[in-house]
This record gives structure tokens, C-alpha cells and sequence, in this order.
């Protein structure tokens, strides 16, 4: 608080100098802050250049389909929208089990982009959502990080999300999926949230109200940020940190949000009875009883209060027992303790693969491996460690709010690989910070002791400091201000007071690091290189591993490039040739894209809401023919399609993902057993095979006339000869097989007019049928020639 | 008078693929008739079979059975509606007919009546069997009843037989009952009891087996009692009808007119059961009688008359359908009260008997059940003797709109008042604390 008056009459001409300093330094960010917006918006739009600008994927394609339907029929009808399409014959509500945050975005962008005389069609809007997105997620990185350690730190971090390989895996040109519009809410809710504890605005808690709204419209993960904000304000409490500011940026969040979280409809009343929400409301309590607390101790004496505190102790403690005892009796009634399959499995990362095998069954949901650490985040790894250093010095509200972030999502990330997702902006931050503070101590140090200016080493220092570390400045600034807080009212003048002086204070209160010259250059240099090998492999990330638009395949062999572009061959096949309301039965990975592009009605997809309804389909599969086509016949499908890679090698095929249809049918039908299925604990199609896996539909629907392509039937995914090369279907014809067989459609045939009698002069028999054979299979296609 | 035949029937032949095209789904009985024989004595042997048909308005056109010229189709256009094989030792169709061939045209929905005989070829078993009716395999096997067998003059070896266990539906063998024993002499078959299709007409009494009866009976018998069938129809799943009997001379003239005493019985009948059967059963098989059809299946909203594209649960709708009867000349209304309609998704929700105006109009009325989902109309009509009428219309059911719930409960109202006085009272109190210094 030394803050005296004679300073500023002192210097001020040194006054002037920086406040044009901090106006160029203002015009310079809003610059550095477009480029970064406009790199972070390029550099995904490398798979509509190497590709094509078309939706990728599968979530993608039913968020597309959504969009196309809002855009057609308007807000009420998406809302009330009863799809017939899927599920069949439940159907679904999509309506009522959609976050619609993503869909509104682009449905808004469409309708604001043609009524400013712009048709660009809703394909293209869908394709640039995640683009321009992840532009505005970089800016919201600034603003949050700048509220935690200054502007340097803020740009950078800014600069690293904007092309963090993990976040371009799923914001991509074309990868038109919640996340794409959800991180930028979750940053933007962190930035409202952590603007609101430094400044105690109620204005900024009503938008971090909204923000939050905002985040729940858009995808399941909102409850990371319900979760996380009440963790950091119980830090808060139990740290001795407790403000009114904190007061003020939770509890208007927990009643506003929750309340703006029930209009969702397909949160509904979960916002107040799943288990997910339950920290927010249990914080929300402790923070009334604490701000309750601090009240009475302002107006009572110290013995009075005392006295007070046995008292209310005593009898807080057997009423609180008695709630919390009710409360777990009512919570462990429930089979899952009120948790969600998802959210279990995050707490116990053996959950899934022990009790729900559709969840484990999702590629996304296995915890990643170390390289793809490195994949992801890159460099970030090293600097994060530093980062939460710098956090540390010193920690203040906000700082320590950051490392709460990286740590717990660390944690979540291990988990699921789908939630680097959501580590990947809290490395930016925390890298953020570690790299504009290294930069700020070698900058310093290095204008500390170059000759030129060292004669004026004091003043230049101190104007160093207030130039690029804000942060101390920021920092000082909440030290300040928590010694403040009780006394609100004057603070805003003292604020103002204090910002008049900035570098004089700084001054007083700094502890000069500086480090010798060589090496703070060379250090310097390697940050740069760092940087820069950062900056190399984000563009190879962007332009390599993660443009692939997954329905077009591409590889690169000695006679050129080939191009698989079998799925959309086999989706045309279907909307062409087939009746309008004829189902289609496949494994629900390929849900979505049938309705999105054949349009054609599917039993089960990518929403995986019904596990009867998959199991019955992962039944089908596994079982013999007969039994298949009568699952099938009941559920009224006309047609199979199934997914086979073994001919072109794509590794993602249906008999790979058989284990998990396995699995889950045999959940739910204890008939189907997997033992049965393996060799020595091995799925084998070789000659090693059971005899169960020969005869199950999904072999026989892969490896129909398989041996017809190279004569020996060999399998490029599992590397091996296929077990059982020559049979027959009877039960389903072949109706379509795609370019490089990756996609097979059958029908399934209808019953047989006559019921055969048992005759025994096998030779007639067989002349018959193989004569009715050849007929039918004249005619049909054969890809392979 | 074989002249006057070859003429005839190339007159017909000419006059086939312009004669053809009447049989349609409109008028669903046949016209144009192929009988194949194994020679030509059977013409005249079987003539007043022939002629009770040719006097309902059929065509027949005889051919034998190894005749090179004959065909079932040209231009992939069938060239009959039926065929009758009387031809129990044809070992090798003429022309392009094989058992596959036969198949085809039973398959694209054509009539087939198959007469077996004692010695009846591997041909004909293997026809019969595609149909689902196995012949004793023992080629020489007669039907054997020394209890129900026919009295004659000469106590013979007791395979004439006089069955008159008939099947009971007055759709397949007329309202008139037969009251004559039918007399039956040749091979018995068998059917498969799990197969729907296949229906015993004729079936042999309890007493009766199936050996060679110039033989001593070394084994027991493979086929015995009730199990045996004489005369089998089948009404395969496109509605094609199969009349397969064990005996040609069944539908002889000499049957038809012989007087008949089953032994152990007084009473003795002028004139055999086999005409007044064959006649009544080859009007069910060539559809002048038992073939239904459905149309103008509609469905809408109590109060409305357009269709819906879709319904909403809770609402209340008519469903009604028309079904007539094909009386041989024209389209009749059909009167039953038992046809049912279901409102299916992978069960039936609603299952509702339809009520009908007696001109053929069925309709019931119900509630759509407080489930949404794709549902179907379902109508699986299966009665004895009728074609099947399976109908299945598709049509979702979506839940309330948003705006459809009713915006206040009674129940909530002391919650509503709750939130309202919270409010006033939150309101007054800020009010109070801040202006009351």
C-alpha cells in the first residue's frame, strides 16, 4: 500500500512514455489476437483442401442431418421432432435427447448468412463451424489466461490453443461435432468465471450464468464445469480464501445455471437429481454456511463468538448428519448411485469395461497411451509442469483456479482419450504462462545487463516489468485486493489509484531475477526452437493425422494414390435401389451415416440410448443364419450391410468390432456366449476358428465369396487365411459390394413360398438347388471383374 | 375323333397367348388348363372329371405327359393358369418342363393338381415332395384297410377303400355335406406336421397302413393309421393351390358312378362321394371359392376423414378395411367376425376384432397407447381354406408437442404458491432492508 504521491508528480514524463507504450502494446495483441484467429481458423482447413469440404465421420452426419432439419422446418419442429427414421421401430425424440447447442449455432449462422443474401448451403456452414470455433476458442484462451497471469501469457496460450493437435483432432474443417463449439464454451465459461472472482461483478456472474447455459446446450461435458467450479471454491474455503467476490461468482452460477440448465431438454430435471450436480448444490450450502459464519463473527465479539460456534457445532453437526444419512440412503438406492454409466466409468476407470461393454466398446472411451500424450499436446508436456510452477508463485485465486483445471483433467484425460479434449486448453494455459515467464526472466535479464542500457538500468527494469509482466502487476493486484475485501467500497478508487503507478510498484515489490547473459540467450534461443519444433508438428498433425475425413480413405503405395471412397458408393447404392422404407440392419457405427446419406431407416445407431435394441442386433450377428434372419424378420429389415476390410486391409472393419457384438449381445441374451466364439482366448477367422464363429452371420456375410478374389482367401486386416473359404448363404442374397468390397449389402430373402418334405434322394436335391443357385447368381455383380 | 383332339388343341395352342391374359388378381379363378396324361384312354376314362370342369367355363388342353412340343411359358409369359398331371409314370416330361419348371409356376402363383398312382414315378414323388407330401417310398405300397375298405362283390384285398374322414370346412369341400364315403385306391402319403401350409383332406381311417399288399408283411408298416393321407391340398404362401391325391382312378368315371358300402356298415349308397368331393375341391383349388381380398385399408383420426402422416399418443382413431370374397364370377362382400387388427411395434399393443357392415366394410375404432414409436396396422388373417390376408401399413406415433402438456396441474398449486410467495417476500424484504435505515 505504499503507494505514494510524490511519485507520480515525479515522472511524468515517464508516465506519458507508457501509456503510449501500453496503446501500442494494446493495438500490437488485438493484432497478434486476429492473426492467431485467423491461423487457428487455416489450419484446419487442411481436409477440405486435401479432401473435399464434406462432413466427416459419424457423430458429424447426424449433427448435419439435425441442422438440415432445423434449417427446413424451423426451431419448434426440431424441438418437438420425432424421428422415424432410427431405432426402428422405437423411434426417437430427437428433440428431447439432443444437445441442440451446436445445432442451434449453425442453424443460426445459416439463417443469418441467407438473410443477409448469402446462400451458402447448410452443408458449408456445417463444414466451417468448427473453424471459425476454434478461433474463438483461442480468443477466449486470451481473455482467461490474461485474467490469470497478464496479457504476455495470454497471447501465447492463445497462440498454442489455436493449434494444439488434440483440439484440431476434433475441430478440423468438416468435424462438425459438439466439442467443436463446446471447448470454446468452456473456456469462455472459465474466463467469465474466474473475470467475476476479480472482479465481483454481478454483471460478469449473470454472463458466466449464460456462458454456462451455453455449455450445457452444447455438450454432455458441462458437468466438468459444474463439478470443477465448486471444487475450486471449496480450495478456496478451506485455503482461508473465502470473499465475498467468490460468494458472488458461485452462487449466482449455481441458481442461475441450474435453473437455465433445466430449460435444456434433455437435461431436464437431471440438473437437480443426478449425482453429477450434486457437488454444486453441496458447495453452494458450505459456502452459505461459511459466508454465514464470517457475518456473525463481523458482529459478535470474539468470546460471544465462541460460545456461538460450540453451539451451533454441536447441533450443526447432528442435524448434518441426519441429512447426509438420508441423503446416502436415497442416493444408494439407486443401482448406479445416481451416476451416469459415463460419469462412473470416469471414476472408476474399470467400471465400463467391467459392467458396460457399450461404453467400453467405443474407441474414444479407452484411456490413451503415452504417445498419444505426445501426439496430442507435444511440447506441452514439458512446459505444463513449469506452468503450475509459475502458478504457485504466487497463487492467487485465479492462478490457483488453473492448476485445479490442469490437475483434474490430467486425471480425466488418463481415462478417456476423449477428454485430451478438454487437458488440451488447460496445457495451453498453464504452457501459456511457464513461456511467457521464462521469456519475460531472459528478456529482463538480458536487457538488464546489455551495456547500452545499463546505465539506466533501474528505470528500464521497472519499465520492462510493467510492460511485459503484467502478471506481477496482476498479481500484486489480487494480493492487494484480497487484503481489500472487506472493505469493498473503496477499492474500485484504489484500484484505479494503484494502476496510475504500476511501475513504481512494482519496483518497490520486486525481487529482481537476473540471469547471466550467455545463458539467458541460449536459453531464449532453445524456448524459440521448442516453439518452433511445436509449431512444425501441429501443422503436420493438422495436415496428416487428423484431416482425414474417415468416410474417404486414402493411402499412398508405390503406384500412386488410391482412394476408397466405398462408403459413400455403398450409401448411394442404398438410397437408389432401395424402397424408401425398407430398414437397414448394420452395427450402430453406421447408424448415423445410413439415415444421414442413404436415408434409410436403421435399427440401431451411433446414440447408443437402447442396449436391448444393440444387443439384439449384436445377437443377430453372432448367431447362425437361421437364427439371424428371423431377429432380422422380426424387426422388419430388408437389408444387412456390413463393413469389410480384409480384402484392402482397413483395419476398422466390422469383424474386428465382432468381439464387442459379442459381448454385448451376450449381456443382455445369455445365449450368445463369447467362449464359443474364441480359440485360446483369441477371435480367429483362420482354421483355428470355432465352429460357432464359421457359422455366425457376421463371418458369413464378411467372407461370402471371399475366396473368389485371390483364390486363397486371405484376410489383409488379420493377416491370415481365412477358416472356412466355400459355402453358401441361405437365408440372405448378396445384393451389393462395393468397389474395393469394403462395404457389403445383403437382403435378406423373403420365406419360402412351399414347405419342402423331407425327402431323402439327396441327388435330385442338390441338382435343384444348385441349378436355382446359378440362376441367382447370374446376373449379379461381381466387383472383382 | 383323335383328329378332332389334335385339331382342337392346336386351335388352342394358337389361340393360348391371346386367351391368357384373363387370369388376373381382379378375377382371380383360372381359365386355361394344361392336363397332362400319360396317354390319351385317360381323356375318355376321367371324362366326367373333365367335363364338370370344362361345363364351369375351364379350358383344358390335353397333352402327354412326354409330348416334345409342350411348354408352360413362352416369352417369359405362362401359357396356363393350371396344370393337371395324370400322369403317375411319366419318368421324363416332353418338351421344357422339368420339376423345376413346375416349381416356377407354382411359385408365380399357378394352380397344380398332381394325381399319384400306385408305381407313381420318381418324377412325380419329387413334385409332390417340393410341395411338402411325401409318398411311402415303397414304390408298390397300396393303402390298406380291413375295416374301412369298400364292400364289392369279391372280397378282394381290401385296398379299395371308402374314407369318409373329410376335412371340415365348408370353404374347401362346399357348404353340401358329403354325405357318401369316398372311395380311394392307390398310395398313401405323409405330411410334415410342423409345415403349415399342407392340409389332409382325405385322410385314411385309424385301421389302415401302407404295405404291398401282394406281399407278406415282413415289417411293420413306415406309414399307418390317421397318419396317412389320401387327398392333400396346399396353399402355398403366394396363395398358389396344390391338389396332390395318392390315386388317379380317384377321379375316374368308374368311381365317380359306383354305388359304395364301407364294410361294416348297413347303410349303402347309388352313387360314390368322388364326384360331389372332386367337384366342391376343384373349385377350391382353381380359386372360384375361398380367395379373399383386401383394399381401401384406411386409417384416420375420430372426427376426421384425411389420412394422417403420423399420430399422436392418446389420440383416438378408426381403422377399416375392406374385404370381399371371389364367388367364381364376381367379388362378394366377405362376412366374418373374426378378423382382427393389431397395432404392432414388435408386439401388438392394440388387438382389436373389426366389426362389419355386412357389405364388406370392416372397421374398429381404438385409443393409440401411451407409447411412441413406428407402429404398424397389422391384419394376419389365416382361416382354413381362405387365401391369407396379411396387411401391414406403417405409421408413427410421436409424443405430446411441447405445447401440448397442460400448463398448470391442480396438484402443483401449492408449489406454484410457494414460488410466488418466496418472490413477494424476497421482494418486500430487500425493499425493507434497504430503505429502512
Amino acid at each position: 500500500m505504499a503507494a505514494p504521491e510524490t511519485s507520480t508528480a515525479a515522472v511524468p514524463s515517464l508516465y506519458t512514455n507508457n501509456a503510449l507504450r501500453n496503446a501500442f502494446g494494446g493495438v500490437l495483441s488485438f493484432f497478434i489476437l486476429l492473426l492467431i484467429g485467423v491461423m487457428a481458423f487455416s489450419i484446419r482447413l487442411f481436409s477440405v483442401i486435401k479432401y473435399e469440404s464434406v462432413i466427416h465421420e459419424f457423430d458429424p452426419y447426424f449433427n448435419y442431418r439435425v441442422t438440415q432439419f432445423l434449417a427446413k422446418n424451423g426451431i419448434y419442429e426440431f424441438w418437438n421432432w420425432f424421428d422415424d427414421r432410427t431405432w426402428y421401430p422405437l423411434g426417437r425424440v430427437i428433440g428431447g435427447t439432443v444437445y441442440p447447442g451446436l445445432t442451434l449455432t449453425a442453424g443460426t449462422i445459416w439463417w443469418l448468412l441467407n438473410s443477409l443474401n448469402i446462400p451458402l448451403s447448410v452443408e458449408t456452414v456445417c463444414v466451417f463451424t468448427a473453424p471459425i470455433f476454434s478461433a474463438l476458442a483461442s480468443w477466449a484462451t486470451f481473455l482467461l489466461t490474461k485474467e490469470v497471469k497478464g496479457t504476455g501469457a495470454g497471447l501465447t496460450a492463445a497462440a498454442l490453443l489455436a493449434m494444439v493437435p488434440s483440439y484440431i483432432s476434433r475441430s478440423v474443417a468438416g468435424s462438425y461435432d459438439n466439442e467443436a463449439v463446446a471447448i470454446f464454451a468452456l473456456i469462455f465459461t472459465f474466463y467469465l468465471y474466474i473475470k467475476t472472482l476479480n472482479t465481483g461483478s454481478l454483471f460478469y456472474a449473470t454472463l458466466n450464468s449464460i456462458a454456462y447455459f451455453y455449455m450445457v446446450c452444447s455438450w454432455g461435458g458441462y458437468t466438468f464445469i459444474i463439478n470443477l467450479i465448486p471444487m475450486h471454491v471449496l480450495l478456496c474455503i478451506v485455503t482461508g480464501r473465502f470473499s465475498s467476490r467468490l460468494y458472488i461468482a458461485y452462487a449466482p452460477l449455481v441458481v442461475l445455471g441450474t435453473l437455465l440448465a433445466a430449460l435444456v431438454p434433455v437435461v431436464g430435471f437431471n440438473a437437480v437429481m443426478t449425482s453429477e450436480h450434486f457437488a454444486s448444490f453441496l458447495v453452494f450450502i458450505i459456502l452459505h454456511v461459511v459466508a454465514f459464519v464470517y457475518y456473525i463473527k463481523g458482529i459478535l465479539s470474539p468470546k460471544m463468538f465462541k460460545v456461538a460456534v460450540t453451539l451451533v457445532v454441536s447441533v450443526g453437526l447432528a442435524v448434518c448428519c441426519a441429512v447426509i444419512a438420508v441423503l446416502i440412503a436415497l442416493v444408494a438406492s439407486s443401482p448406479t448411485k445416481g451416476w451416469s454409466g459415463r460419469s462412473l466409468s470416469l471414476l472408476d476407470p474399470t467400471y465400463a469395461s467391467k459392467y458396460i461393454p457399450i461404453i467400453a466398446s467405443v474407441s474414444e472411451h479407452q484411456p490413451p497411451t503415452w504417445p498419444s500424450y505426445f501426439m496430442d499436446i507435444n511440447v506441452l508436456a514439458f512446459l505444463v509442469p513449469a506452468g503450475i510452477v509459475a502458478c504457485f508463485s504466487p497463487l492467487s485465486d485465479s492462478s490457483s483456479f488453473v492448476v485445479l483445471y490442469i490437475a483434474t483433467s490430467v486425471y480425466f484425460s488418463g481415462v478417456m482419450v476423449r477428454l485430451m479434449l478438454v487437458f488440451a486448453p488447460a496445457a495451453c494455459i498453464t504452457s501459456g504462462i511457464a513461456l511467457s515467464q521464462s521469456f519475460d526472466v531472459f528478456t529482463r535479464s538480458i536487457k538488464f545487463q546489455l551495456p547500452g542500457i545499463s546505465s539506466n538500468t533501474e528505470v528500464d527494469a521497472a519499465e520492462t516489468s510493467s510492460a511485459t509482466a503484467e502478471a506481477q502487476n496482476d498479481a500484486v493486484k489480487t494480493e492487494k485486493s484480497e487484503e481489500t475485501s472487506k472493505n469493498r467500497p473503496s477499492k474500485k478508487s484504489k484500484k484505479k489509484e494503484k494502476e496510475e503507478k504500476p511501475s513504481t510498484k512494482a519496483k518497490a515489490e520486486k525481487r529482481l531475477i537476473a540471469l547471466p547473459l550467455d545463458s539467458s540467450v541460449i536459453s531464449l534461443l532453445l524456448l524459440i526452437l521448442l516453439g518452433a519444433f511445436y509449431v512444425v508438428h501441429c501443422v503436420w498433425a493438422a495436415a496428416e493425422a487428423y484431416s482425414a475425413p474417415s468416410i474417404v480413405l486414402t493411402s499412398h503405395s508405390h503406384d500412386g494414390l488410391h482412394v476408397f471412397d466405398d462408403f459413400r458408393e455403398a450409401y448411394a447404392w442404398l438410397r437408389h435401389n432401395t424402397d424408401v422404407d425398407d430398414k437397414v440392419a448394420s452395427w450402430w457405427d453406421y447408424g448415423y451415416q445410413t439415415t444421414a446419406m442413404a436415408n434409410r431407416t436403421v435399427i440401431v445407431d451411433n446414440n447408443t440410448w437402447n442396449n436391448t435394441h444393440i444387443a439384439t442386433v449384436g445377437t443377430a450377428m453372432s448367431s447362425p443364419e437361421k437364427a439371424a434372419w428371423e431377429i432380422f424378420h422380426s424387426l422388419d429389415v430388408k437389408y444387412v450391410l456390413v463393413v469389410f476390410g480384409g480384402l484392402v486391409g482397413y483395419p476398422s472393419d466390422d469383424i474386428n468390432k465382432f468381439l464387442w457384438m459379442v459381448r454385448i449381445g451376450g449381456g443382455v441374451f445369455p445365449h450368445i456366449k463369447e467362449p464359443d466364439y474364441l480359440r485360446d482366448g483369441q477371435y480367429r477367422i483362420d482354421s483355428q476358428a470355432t465352429p460357432t464363429m464359421l457359422n455366425c452371420l457376421m463371418y458369413k456375410l464378411s467372407y461370402y465369396r471371399f475366396v473368389e478374389t485371390d483364390g486363397k482367401g486371405f484376410d489383409r486386416v488379420r493377416q491370415t487365411e481365412i477358416g472356412k473359404k466355400y459355402f453358401k448363404l441361405t437365408h440372405f442374397e448378396e445384393v451389393f459390394t462395393t468397389h474395393h468390397w469394403m462395404v457389403r449389402i445383403y437382403k435378406l430373402k423373403p420365406p419360402k413360398n412351399r414347405i419342402r418334405g423331407k425327402t431323402k434322394k439327396s441327388k435330385s436335391k442338390t441338382s435343384s438347388a444348385s441349378s436355382r443357385a446359378k440362376r441367382s447368381g447370374m446376373g449379379k455383380k461381381n466387383p472383382w471383374h | 375323333m383323335s383328329k378332332f383332339w389334335v385339331t382342337f388343341v392346336a386351335s388352342i395352342l394358337i389361340l393360348l397367348p391371346f386367351l391368357c391374359n384373363s387370369f388376373s388378381p381382379d378375377t382371380p379363378t383360372d381359365r386355361h388348363v394344361l392336363v397332362l396324361l400319360d396317354d390319351f384312354a385317360i381323356k375318355s376314362s376321367h371324362s366326367s372329371y373333365f367335363n364338370s370342369l370344362r361345363s364351369r367355363g375351364f379350358d383344358l388342353g390335353f397333352k402327354l405327359a412326354d409330348d416334345p412340343k409342350i411348354a408352360l411359358q413362352r416369352y417369359g409369359q405362362y401359357l396356363y393358369d393350371a396344370l393337371i398331371l395324370f400322369c403317375p409314370s411319366v419318368e421324363r416330361f416332353g418338351g421344357s418342363i422339368d420339376v423345376a419348371a413346375i416349381i416356377n409356376f407354382v411359385d408365380s402363383g399357378h394352380d397344380l393338381v398332381i394325381a399319384a398312382d400306385v408305381n407313381a414315378s420318381d418324377l412325380i414323388r419329387e413334385v409332390a415332395s417340393e410341395c411338402g407330401v411325401d409318398f411311402d417310398e415303397d414304390p408298390s405300397a397300396m393303402v390298406i384297410d380291413h375295416n374301412g375298405y369298400a364292400v364289392s362283390e369279391i372280397e378282394g384285398d381290401h385296398t379299395l377303400i371308402a374314407s369318409d374322414d373329410l376335412i371340415k370346412s365348408d370353404v374347401i369341400l362346399g357348404s353340401k355335406k358329403i354325405t357318401a364315403p369316398v372311395l380311394f385306391q392307390g398310395i398313401g402319403h405323409s405330411l410334415n406336421p410342423v409345415n403349415s401350409l399342407v392340409l389332409k383332406v382325405l385322410s385314411a381311417s385309424p385301421s389302415a397302413y401302407s404295405a404291398n399288399p401282394k406281399s407278406k408283411l415282413s415289417t411293420p408298416p413306415s406309414l399307418t393309421g390317421s397318419a396317412i393321407s389320401l387327398v392333400s391340398v396346399v396353399q402355398a404362401r403366394n396363395n398358389a393351390r396344390i391338389l396332390i391325391s395318392g390315386s388317379l382312378s380317384m377321379f375316374s368315371n368308374r368311381f365317380f358312378r359306383s354305388g359304395v358300402q364301407k364294410a361294416g356298415s348297413s347303410t349303402k349308397y347309388e352313387k360314390s362321394g368322388n364326384e360331389q368331393f372332386f367337384t366342391e375341391l376343384s373349385k377350391w383349388v382353381f380359386h372360384e371359392r375361398g380367395h379373399l381380398k383386401a383394399v381401401n385399408v384406411k386409417h384416420y383420426k375420430v372426427g376426421e376423414t384425411n389420412e394422417p402422416a403420423l399420430y399422436r399418443i392418446n389420440d383416438d382413431l378408426v381403422y377399416s378395411v375392406e374385404i370381399y370374397e371371389w364367388s367364381g364370377s364376381s367379388w362378394e362382400p366377405y362376412v366374418a367376425d373374426d378378423v382382427q387388427v393389431q397395432f404392432y411395434m414388435m408386439s401388438p399393443y392394440v388387438l382389436k376384432t373389426l366389426s362389419n357392415d355386412k357389405k364388406g366394410l370392416y372397421s374398429a375404432s381404438f385409443k393409440v397407447p401411451d407409447v411412441y414409436g413406428v407402429f404398424q396396422f397389422k391384419v394376419e388373417y389365416q382361416k382354413l381354406g381362405y387365401t391369407s390376408l396379411s396387411l401391414a401399413k406403417q405409421i408413427p406415433v410421436r409424443p405430446y408437442r411441447h405445447n401440448e402438456y397442460e400448463r398448470f396441474i391442480p396438484t402443483a398449486y401449492p408449489y406454484y404458491g410457494a414460488a410466488f410467495s418466496t418472490m413477494a417476500g424476497f421482494f418486500i424484504f430487500s425493499f425493507v432492508h434497504l430503505y429502512n435505515k
